[in-house]
């Protein structure tokens, strides 16, 4: 599954640091490029939807290809229905907590984590495991 | 979730100012942060296997500080009106509660966004399935979100 070759072990801790940091910084600049656009969209509720755009994915998918191949992409892609559907009750937990509960933004989008964490492993744990 | 948020407008529109209102700083976080997650999925993936890694592909990496810019954005822009700090408070709330509603919309799109990466992988080049991917999340949403406005105005 992992083409890389682990024989020279020097060489592949390199090569492992590369490609950590080649996602850092593909991940940075695609995340930058989304957030641009969803500061600069009006109204909210559509500029909202690039909250939820697939940065992490197209950055992290991009790689995965290169280094990784399609069927571990495609394994990757179904595990992300479940975190789709987690960040749609973390999406909603959040709304609810600053419109009804009129919580701060960055108290109410930490809080909210707990529900993406329990949503998605428990999804995983009964679909994917 | 249409008590969450009120309907508004209909027109989407590009407000060019909105980008001369974020600091620098400001998008540097983002730039951090989404590039830390991007990179602790791929050792999550390294680690626990991509099934695991997966999960992490819709991560809400960047959406508290997101979220938290929209409202400090709006506190600003009613502080300059003259507004009160409670009424200036509430209506940043609202403002940061519409966008997180906004986001719930997304992830329909997200959801979409995978299926094509889950069924198409391997299927077709690379570059097309994230392209149809991009292009089917995009579409989704976008339909999503009028179709909502349509019915609840």
């Amino acid at each position: 599954m992992n083409r890389i070759s682990i024989a020279d072990p020097i060489h592949f801790q390199n090569i492992v640091t590369m490609e950590i940091l080649l996602r850092f910084l593909i991940g940075g600049i695609v995340v930058s490029i989304f957030a641009v656009i969803s500061d600069m969209l009006r109204p909210r509720s559509f500029s909202g939807l690039f909250g939820a755009a697939p940065t992490v994915a197209l950055a992290t998918l991009g790689i995965t290809y290169a280094l990784k191949g399609s069927s571990y992409a495609a394994t990757e892609g179904r595990s992300m229905l479940a975190g789709a559907v987690a960040l749609c009750v973390y999406s909603l937990l959040t709304s609810y907590l600053l419109l009804k509960r009129n919580w701060s933004s960055l108290p109410a989008a930490l809080l909210a984590f707990v529900g993406w964490f329990a949503v998605s492993f428990g999804l995983w744990a009964i679909f994917l495991r | 979730m249409g008590h969450l948020s009120p309907v508004g407008e209909l027109k989407v529109r590009l407000k060019l100012s909105a980008f001369k209102q974020t600091r620098w700083y400001e998008y540097l976080i983002r730039f951090v942060f989404g590039g830390l997650v991007t990179a602790a999925t791929g050792l999550i993936a390294q680690k626990y296997g991509p099934v695991v890694g997966g999960l992490f592909l819709a991560f809400p990496s960047i959406f508290p500080a997101s979220v938290t810019l929209v409202q400090t954005h709006k506190e600003k822009q009613e502080k300059k009106e003259g507004k009160g700090k409670q009424l200036r408070q509430r209506m940043a709330r609202q403002a940061a509660g519409v966008t997180s509603a906004g986001a719930a919309i997304g992830s329909v799109g997200l959801f979409c966004f995978a299926v094509v990466i889950w069924q198409m992988s391997g299927r077709l080049p690379p570059w097309l399935v994230l392209a149809l991917a991009l292009a089917i999340w995009l579409g989704v949403n976008v339909f999503v979100w009028w179709a909502r406005r349509k019915i609840l105005s």
